[in-house]
C-alpha cells in the first residue's frame, strides 16, 4: 500500500515590540536574569494586563502578508495549565476568535510552485526562560509574557520538503514584514510540527502525531522524516498510531513518546474578563495594508522587470532582507545593477562569510559599493582592483577615490605606457604571435596576459586588446 | 429529588493541584454534589439567542502603546522568591514536556 | 474621642485647627487597643508608621495642602497590594509576601494624603460572608461578639462601626462590602464595575470585583469614592468617565425621584424583621417626597446558581498563581506538581479549596457549555432585568441580607446554606450596577439591619442622594455599639 503524509506546524513567531504583550517590561534579549519583570509578568496578586497596540498591529500585518481575513472582533481567553514558566498558571491566548482567519503562502518546492493554506494567527504570551541544573531547575522570568503569535498552518503539506520550503518562505515573509527578527538561535521561531498518515486516496487524516516547540530547521526535516517512517512502519506491522505528544532526540534522530497524564490537555480556556475584545474597522486594516512592506517575491519580480537583472541574481539577492535592502539602496545611487549585484553575490559575499561580519556592520556603505561600480563602469579601475578596493572598503571605510589614487589602482589606458608593454609581450612570445596570424584567435589572450602581468593588473583590457590587434595588423 | 453525582472531586482536586486529604474529599463530594444540585435550576431557562455576558460593560480596544515602563527591581523580586540561585527562582526539576 | 467622628466632621476640624492628624490617629490608636483584641479586625498595623503618616500630613496642610482625606485614617482590606506590607488576603499560602506596589486605589489615598492605617481581616481571598474562612484570625461583631460581622470585608466593617478606623476599603464581589456593612452598622457601597481601578486587587472573580468605600455615614463614603475614583490605565475594565463630586450633590430631601421596588427582594425565609424594617425605609423615603413604583427583576432569583459559577471559575485561574514558585508559601515537593499540591493543600483553607474545585470543574473539558456558557447567558438575562428596570426608576430600594447577623459557626458546616443568604446582593455584581448599604434599623437583638439602595451603571450620585436624604431623616447611623 502508498502512504501519504499530512503535515502542519503551528509557528510561534516572536514579535518586534519593544516591550511585552501585557506590560511596560523591556523585550530584550540576554539581559541579566529576573530584571525586565513587573507584578504583570511575574503574575503577582491584583496585576492586571493591558494589550500592547503594537503587538496586535503586527500580528494583523503578519496575517495581512500572509492573506489572512481580519477578524473584525477578536477576543482573549484563558488557558489554564500549571507550569513553572508560566507566572500566572494560565496563559493569555486566544481560543475561539483569534485577529487572523484563513491565509496562504505561495512558495516554490524543488522547482515546482506549491500554495499552502493557512488557518489562523492568534495573539498570545511566551513563557519565561527555564535552565536546568542538578536536581533543580532555575527560572527566568525576562522573557515571560513578551508577545507571540502562533501561525496555525492546515495539514496540507506532504514531505519534510514542504514543510521546509513553508518555514523557510515564512521566515523570509515575517523578516521582510519587519514582523519578527526571526533570529532562530534567539528562540524567535518555533514550531510544533503535526504529523499524520494515511492510505494514499483516502480523505480522513490519520492519528496525527505533535512534535513539539522545535527551532531548529534542520532537526524539524529529520524529525518529520524519522516520524513518517515510523508511522507506516507501525501501520504496516498492523499496529495504529495513538494520537500523542512526542519529543525528538537529536542525538539518536528519532522521535519518542512523551506520554503525559491525560489531564494535560484539558486547558479549561474561558474568556479573558481582564482584557476586553479588539476590534479592528476596514479602515484599519486599509491604513495597515498600505504600509506593508515589499514581500520577497515582489521585490525578485521587480529585479528582473526593472533593473534587468537575471533570475538567479533576484533570487540570490533577496534571500536575506539585509543584503536586498542593501542592493536596493545602492540602486539608488547607481545605475550599475548587474555590477553591485556581482559585487554583492561575490566579494561581499565571501567577505561577510570569511571575516564573519554581516554587511550593516562592515564598513562598507551603499554610497561606497555604488562608487565602486561606478569606477569600473567609466573604466576608472579594473575588476580585480574593484575587488581589491571592496575588500579595503569593508573593512577600513574610507573614500572610493581617495584609496584607488593612494594605491594606485586605477587602469592604464594611456597608449605610451601600453605600447611599451604590448612590444614587450609580441617580443617575448613569437609562438604566440604566430599562433593568431595563423588565424587562432584565441591566443592574442596569452598576449594580454603578459600586458597584464606587467602592468600589474591596470591595464584596462578592452584598450590592450585593441592595441594589440592594431599591432599584429589585425 | 435522589442526589445525583455530578463531580469527581479527586480527579478535579487533580486538575487544581491541590492534594486533598480522604476526609476533604468526602466532604467536599457531598457539599459540591448539593451545590451542582442547586444549579440545575438554570436548565430551566430557555437560552436560545441570548447572548453570554463575560464583561458587565461594552467596552473594546484598550490598548497601551508599546513603550517601555519601569519594571519591579530585581532585588525585590528575589527577596520575594522562595528559593534563590543566581538570580532565579529555583524549583524542583521540571521534567520538560517539550 | 476623634475616632468616633466622621470623615466630614474630622475635616472640618483639621482645617478650622481644632484637631491635628495625629490626634485623630492617636484616639484610633487607643481604641485599636482598647478593643480589638476582642473585635479582631485587624490583621497587621505599624503603629508607627500611621502616625509618621499622620505627623507628614499635618506638616502638609501646614504649607498649605488641603483635601478631604489629608490626615484621615482609613483602614486598608487585606487583599489589596499596599508597596511594602504583606498583603496575606487573608491566607496562609501568601504568608512571607511583601507587596512591591500600590493598588491604584491605595496610590490614591496616598496622594490625597490619607493615613493608610492597616490591614483589615476578610474571609480568605474575600471567599465567604461572615469573616469565619479567613486563614488568620476571628474577626466578631462589635455589636455581639457571638456573632459574625459579615464578609468578606467583615475587617473593614467591623473596624469602622467599632469605630476603630474613621472609615475601611472593602472590595465587594457577591456583595462582601454591602453585607458587612449592613451586618455591622455602618454604610458601605459597591461601585459601578469600572468605576475603580481593580488594579492592585487580588482578583477574586474579575468580572465582578470591585473596592469601595465602608464609612459612619453615607457622605463620608461618598467623600472616600470621589477619591479612589477614575480611570486607570493599568486596569483594561476601568472606564473613563468623569468623576462627580458625589458629596456637593447630596441633598435632604427626595422630590422628584422615582424609587424602585421588586417583588423579588422580599424573598421566602427573610426574617420578618428584616422584612418591616426595610419597609418601613420604603415609606419613609416616600415622605421625603419620592415616588415609589413597583419593579420586576423576574431573573434575579437564578443570581446565585449563575454566580457560584462564574465567580468561582474565574477564581480557579485567578488563584492559580499562588503556587509557592515566585513568591508566598512554599512546600517542598520532588517536582513542580508535588510542590503545588502540597503548597496548596497547606496554603488554602477549606471554603477556597472547595470554590476552586468547584470553579476547576465547571470550566472542564466537556461541561463548559453546560456551566459555564449557560450561566453567562442567564447573567444576560439578569442585566437586563435591571436595564429594563431603571426605565421606571432612578433607583431600587431592598434589603441587604435575608436577615440580621448570625452566630458564628451557625453555617460553616453547609455551604450551601451560606451562598444562598448572597441572593440579594450578587445580582448587582453580575449586572455591574451600583448600590449602597445603609444602616435601617434593630432587630429585636439589637442587631443592625441594612436598606439596600440599587443604582443604574454610573448613578452612584442617585443612590448617595437617596442614602444620604434617608440618613438626614434617621439617626440608626448614629447608634453605636456599646464596648
Amino acid at each position: 500500500m502508498k502512504y501519504e503524509a499530512c503535515i502542519g506546524l503551528e509557528t510561534h513567531v516572536m514579535q518586534k515590540t519593544q516591550t511585552k504583550m501585557f506590560c511596560g517590561c523591556k523585550h530584550e534579549y540576554g539581559a541579566k536574569p529576573n530584571t525586565n519583570v513587573c507584578p504583570v509578568c511575574l503574575g503577582y496578586p491584583g496585576a492586571l494586563p493591558v494589550m500592547n497596540a503594537r503587538a496586535i498591529e503586527l500580528c494583523c500585518k503578519a496575517g495581512l502578508l500572509l492573506g489572512c481575513g481580519i477578524n473584525p472582533r477578536s477576543k482573549w481567553d484563558r488557558k489554564n495549565y500549571f507550569y513553572p514558566d508560566m507566572a500566572k498558571n494560565y496563559q493569555i491566548t486566544q481560543a475561539d476568535e483569534p485577529l487572523c482567519l484563513g491565509g496562504q503562502l505561495t512558495t516554490e518546492v524543488a522547482g515546482e510552485t506549491k500554495t499552502f493554506t493557512i488557518e489562523r494567527i492568534h495573539q498570545e504570551e511566551n513563557a519565561a526562560k527555564n535552565t536546568h541544573i542538578s536536581g533543580a531547575s532555575l527560572v527566568d522570568y525576562n522573557r515571560a509574557g513578551t508577545a507571540l503569535m502562533e501561525i496555525v498552518s492546515n495539514p496540507c503539506m506532504h514531505s519534510s520538503s514542504d514543510a521546509l520550503a513553508y518555514m523557510t518562505a515564512l521566515k523570509q515573509i515575517m523578516e521582510y514584514g519587519g514582523i519578527s527578527d526571526c533570529d532562530l538561535e534567539k528562540g524567535h521561531m518555533r514550531s510544533d510540527v503535526n504529523v499524520s498518515v494515511r492510505p494514499v486516496g483516502q480523505k480522513e487524516l490519520g492519528a496525527k502525531v505533535e512534535i513539539k516547540n522545535m527551532n531548529s530547521f534542520g532537526f524539524i526535516v529529520e524529525a518529520i522524516e524519522y516520524e513518517i517512517d515510523r508511522q507506516i512502519g507501525v501501520i504496516e506491522n498492523g499496529g495504529t498510531i495513538d494520537q500523542e505528544t512526542r519529543g525528538y532526540d537529536t542525538d539518536r534522530g528519532e522521535t519518542f513518546s512523551q506520554r503525559t497524564k491525560e489531564d494535560a490537555h484539558d486547558y479549561r480556556y474561558f474568556p479573558e474578563p481582564d482584557l476586553l475584545p479588539v476590534e479592528i474597522s476596514a479602515e484599519q486594516i486599509e491604513q495597515w495594508r498600505s504600509e506593508l512592506p515589499e514581500l520577497p517575491a515582489q521585490r525578485r519580480a521587480r529585479y528582473v522587470s526593472e533593473l534587468g537583472l537575471p533570475e538567479y541574481d533576484a533570487g540570490v539577492l533577496t534571500a536575506e532582507k539585509a543584503v536586498s535592502e542593501f542592493f536596493d539602496e545602492t540602486c539608488q545611487k547607481t545605475k550599475q545593477y548587474k555590477l553591485v549585484s556581482n559585487y554583492l553575490m561575490g566579494k561581499v559575499a565571501s567577505l561577510v562569510t570569511e571575516k564573519e561580519i554581516s554587511i550593516a556592520d562592515s564598513e562598507l556603505t551603499a554610497e561606497t559599493l555604488a562608487q565602486v561600480a561606478e569606477l569600473v563602469a567609466g573604466g576608472t579601475i579594473s575588476s580585480s582592483a574593484a575587488n581589491e578596493l571592496i575588500e579595503v572598503l569593508f573593512t577600513e571605510g574610507g573614500d572610493p577615490k581617495a584609496i584607488v589614487e593612494e594605491k594606485g589602482m586605477a587602469q592604464v589606458s594611456d597608449d605610451s605606457a601600453l605600447e611599451i608593454w604590448a612590444d614587450e609581450a609580441i617580443a617575448g612570445n613569437p609562438k604566440a604571435v604566430e599562433a593568431y596570424k595563423a588565424g587562432n584567435a584565441a591566443s592574442i589572450n596569452a598576449l594580454m596576459g603578459c600586458v597584464m602581468k606587467a602592468s600589474r593588473g591596470k591595464a584596462n583590457p578592452p584598450a590592450v586588446i585593441a592595441l594589440l590587434k592594431k599591432k599584429l595588423g589585425a | 429529588m435522589a442526589e445525583a453525582t455530578h463531580i469527581d472531586v479527586s480527579y478535579v482536586a487533580h486538575l487544581a493541584r491541590i492534594h486533598l486529604t480522604e476526609e476533604e474529599t468526602a466532604l467536599f463530594q457531598g457539599q459540591l454534589n448539593q451545590v451542582l444540585e442547586y444549579v440545575e435550576q438554570l436548565k430551566e431557562l430557555d437560552v436560545t439567542g441570548v447572548e453570554p455576558t463575560a464583561h458587565a460593560m461594552s467596552l473594546v480596544n484598550v490598548l497601551r502603546a508599546d513603550e517601555p515602563a519601569p519594571g519591579l527591581d530585581h532585588d525585590t523580586v528575589v527577596d520575594n522568591f522562595p528559593a534563590v540561585r543566581d538570580g532565579q527562582v529555583v524549583v524542583p526539576k521540571i521534567i520538560d514536556q517539550s | 474621642m476623634l475616632n468616633t467622628k466622621t470623615i466630614a466632621e474630622l475635616s472640618a476640624m483639621l482645617a478650622a485647627g481644632e484637631c491635628t492628624s495625629v490626634d485623630i490617629v492617636s484616639d484610633v490608636l487607643a481604641a485599636i487597643n482598647a478593643r480589638d483584641g476582642k473585635i479582631g479586625a485587624y490583621l497587621t498595623l505599624d503603629r508607627d508608621d500611621a502616625l509618621a503618616q499622620a505627623k507628614a500630613a499635618d506638616a502638609a496642610r501646614a504649607t498649605g495642602t488641603t483635601g478631604a482625606l489629608l490626615g484621615i485614617p482609613v483602614a486598608i482590606k487585606d487583599l489589596l497590594n499596599v508597596k511594602g506590607q504583606p498583603c496575606t488576603c487573608g491566607s496562609k499560602i501568601l504568608e512571607g509576601y511583601s507587596a512591591p506596589y500600590d493598588a491604584t486605589a491605595v496610590a490614591k489615598l496616598r496622594e490625597t494624603g490619607a493615613v493608610l492605617l492597616g490591614r483589615v481581616n476578610m474571609d480568605e481571598f474575600a471567599m465567604g460572608s461572615s469573616t469565619e474562612n479567613s486563614g488568620l484570625g476571628k474577626t466578631v461583631n462589635p455589636w455581639d461578639a457571638e456573632r459574625v460581622p459579615g464578609g468578606s470585608s467583615g475587617g473593614s466593617a467591623a473596624c469602622v462601626a467599632a469605630d476603630e478606623a474613621v472609615a475601611a476599603l472593602g472590595s465587594d464581589t457577591g456583595g462582601s462590602i454591602r453585607q458587612p456593612a449592613a451586618f455591622c452598622g455602618c454604610v458601605g457601597l459597591k461601585p459601578t464595575y469600572g468605576r475603580v481601578s481593580r488594579y492592585g486587587l487580588t482578583a477574586f472573580a474579575s468580572s465582578l470585583d470591585q473596592i469601595g468605600p465602608l464609612a459612619k455615614t453615607v457622605k463620608d463614603a461618598a467623600l472616600l469614592l470621589g477619591v479612589v475614583s477614575g480611570h486607570d490605565p493599568a486596569d483594561s475594565t476601568s472606564i473613563d468617565v468623569p468623576v462627580p463630586d458625589y458629596a456637593a450633590a447630596l441633598t435632604d430631601d427626595l422630590k422628584g425621584m422615582k424609587l424602585g421596588l421588586p417583588k423579588e427582594y422580599f424573598v421566602e425565609g427573610m426574617d420578618p424583621e428584616v422584612e418591616a424594617a426595610v419597609r418601613a425605609a420604603v415609606k419613609k423615603c416616600e415622605e421625603l417626597g419620592a415616588e415609589i413604583v413597583d419593579v420586576s427583576l423576574p431573573n434575579a432569583k437564578y443570581a446565585i446558581a449563575v454566580y457560584y459559577i462564574i465567580a468561582t471559575a474565574e477564581a480557579s485561574a485567578n488563584l492559580a498563581r499562588f503556587d509557592g514558585i515566585r513568591y508566598g508559601l512554599r512546600e517542598d515537593g520532588a517536582d513542580p506538581i508535588e510542590l503545588y499540591g502540597k503548597t496548596r493543600a497547606a496554603g488554602f483553607g477549606p471554603e477556597v479549596k472547595r470554590r476552586i474545585i468547584l470553579g476547576t470543574y465547571v470550566l472542564s473539558s466537556g461541561y463548559y457549555d453546560a456551566y459555564y456558557l449557560r450561566a453567562q447567558k442567564v447573567r444576560t438575562l439578569i442585566r437586563n432585568d435591571f436595564i429594563e428596570a431603571f426605565k421606571q426608576c432612578d433607583a431600587i430600594l431592598a434589603p441587604v441580607t435575608p436577615t440580621p447577623a448570625y452566630k458564628i459557626g451557625e453555617k460553616t458546616g453547609d455551604p450551601l446554606k451560606m451562598y444562598l443568604d448572597d441572593i440579594l446582593t450578587t445580582p448587582v455584581n453580575l449586572a455591574g450596577n451600583c448600590a449602597l448599604s445603609v444602616p435601617c434599623g434593630f432587630s429585636s437583638d439589637g442587631l443592625p439591619i441594612g436598606l439596600q439602595i440599587i443604582g443604574d451603571s454610573f448613578k452612584e450620585a442617585n443612590i448617595l442622594k437617596v442614602g444620604h436624604a434617608y440618613e438626614q431623616a434617621t439617626d440608626w447611623h448614629k447608634q453605636k455599639p456599646a464596648f
